[in-house]
């Protein structure tokens, strides 16, 4: 087990807190298969080494709804051990400006934690305050990490609180974004996931989404598979398993790349 | 936010989306702050490929930072020069946004960076 970042500097009043949906996208992220496919994917020679195969770009890796950090840290802390090499770039996208500064904080700790003990970790951009994947340029996105407000909802909370609200409400609203999902649970995800195809880099890009069994997550996978005959979603993480059913799973969702010429 | 962030970053409008002016975004009366990084060759080798060279160039200018060359050194270039190595560990590892603006060329809107973070939630009307 890769030990988990801190976050016990954050305000839990207006930032999510770490739940048994953070720490299931850690332990599928850190999973031997999940390593396997990273490391075939972003690093070719066999790990752990330090020096990534030359003239493989540093892979971009970004979390929408990065929260208090949890998740981005604990992958920008063991990249090596993830991806194979610590030349990553990380970044944060999150709608609650105070989770884009939990964020920066928790990574700032993470690293110096690594620092003292002699071990590399991932290079670090910044949190930016967007909705979803909003603000990226097309094309760049290598892995793309999402825990989404997935919760079955009446109605969608405004992605920018009305400046009368009083300081309690602000922080209701701000908790209510990130957990409140609409219909069936998937009107925030289902935005991000038609965006993939737009953001994610052409040859490596893919991409971590967390689903809850009202989701219904089969319908979701075989969705994105009807975009075509090079896309997979498969599901790579499970937790809560009660007669079949998994109360939350994560999805990959990637592009298979074409065969390789051979001429 | 490093400024290496605004080789990923475009104008969230839609309409700009599919224009070329709308990136990359233009930094507007910008205040820098420096990290400190321990250099980082591997780092810097590996991550320019994906550098946008003209984009990184005008944003450079547009910070105060001295011109780039024409074209992007290739990995030989870095290894043999080291003063280069030294300025692009500077502009690109080590410089930060704290305050400030980026604006996007293409619909003029202004996107606000304060402590280090960059406000992309539009109004209602451009959604
Ligand atoms: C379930 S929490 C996950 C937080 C953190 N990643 C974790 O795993 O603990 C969902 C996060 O998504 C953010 N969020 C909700 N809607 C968003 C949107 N449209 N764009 C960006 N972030 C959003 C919320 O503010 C919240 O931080
Ligand atoms: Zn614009």
């Amino acid at each position: 087990m890769l030990p988990t970042p801190s976050t016990s500097h954050v305000s839990f009043d207006r930032v999510y807190e770490p739940a048994e949906d953070s720490y299931l996208l850690l332990d599928t992220l850190s999973s031997e298969s999940e390593k396997e496919f990273l490391q075939d994917r972003f690093t070719h020679s066999k790990p752990p080494t330090s020096t990534p195969p030359k003239n493989s770009p540093s892979p971009l890796i970004i979390e929408v709804g990065s929260g208090s950090g949890v998740v981005l840290s604990f992958i920008h802390a063991h990249a090596l051990t993830i991806f194979g090499r610590s030349d990553i770039l990380t970044a944060g996208i999150d709608v609650n400006p105070h989770a884009c500064q939990a964020t920066i904080q928790t990574i700032r700790c993470a690293e110096k934690e690594q620092e003292v003990s002699k071990t590399s970790h991932g290079f670090y951009l910044g949190n930016v305050a967007a909705d979803l994947t909003g603000a990226l340029r097309c094309g760049e996105v290598d892995v793309l990490i999402f825990n989404p407000p997935y919760v079955p909802t009446p109605n969608l909370p405004s992605l920018v609180g009305d400046p009368k609200l009083s300081a309690f409400d602000a922080d209701s609203h701000l908790l209510e974004l990130s957990y409140a999902g609409g219909e069936d649970g998937m009107e925030v995800t289902n935005r991000l996931i038609e965006s993939l195809p737009g953001i994610l880099s052409r040859d490596r890009g893919c991409a971590y989404v967390l689903l809850c069994a009202q989701n219904k997550p089969e319908v979701a996978k075989e969705g994105i598979r009807k975009w075509g005959s090079r896309w997979m979603a498969e599901t790579v993480g499970s937790s809560g398993k009660n007669a079949g059913w998994e109360k939350l799973q994560i999805v990959r969702i990637w592009r298979e790349s074409p065969p390789i010429s051979t001429t | 936010m490093k400024v290496l962030t605004l080789n990923f970053l475009t104008c969230a409008v839609k309409a700009c989306k599919t224009t070329s002016a709308s990136f990359p975004l233009v930094p507007k009366e910008c205040e820098l702050v420096s990290d400190t990084i321990a250099p980082n060759p591997t780092l810097l080798t590996n991550l320019l490929p994906r550098v946008d060279w003209p984009a990184l160039g005008s944003i450079a200018v547009a910070l105060g930072f001295p011109s780039l060359s024409p074209l992007p050194p290739t990995p030989a270039d870095l290894e043999n020069d080291t003063k280069m190595m030294a300025d692009l560990h500077t502009l690109l590892l080590e410089t930060q946004i704290s305050e400030g603006s980026l604006v996007c060329a293409n619909c003029g809107h202004e996107y606000k960076v304060k402590e280090g973070i960059a406000n992309f939630l539009l109004p209602n009307h451009l959604v």
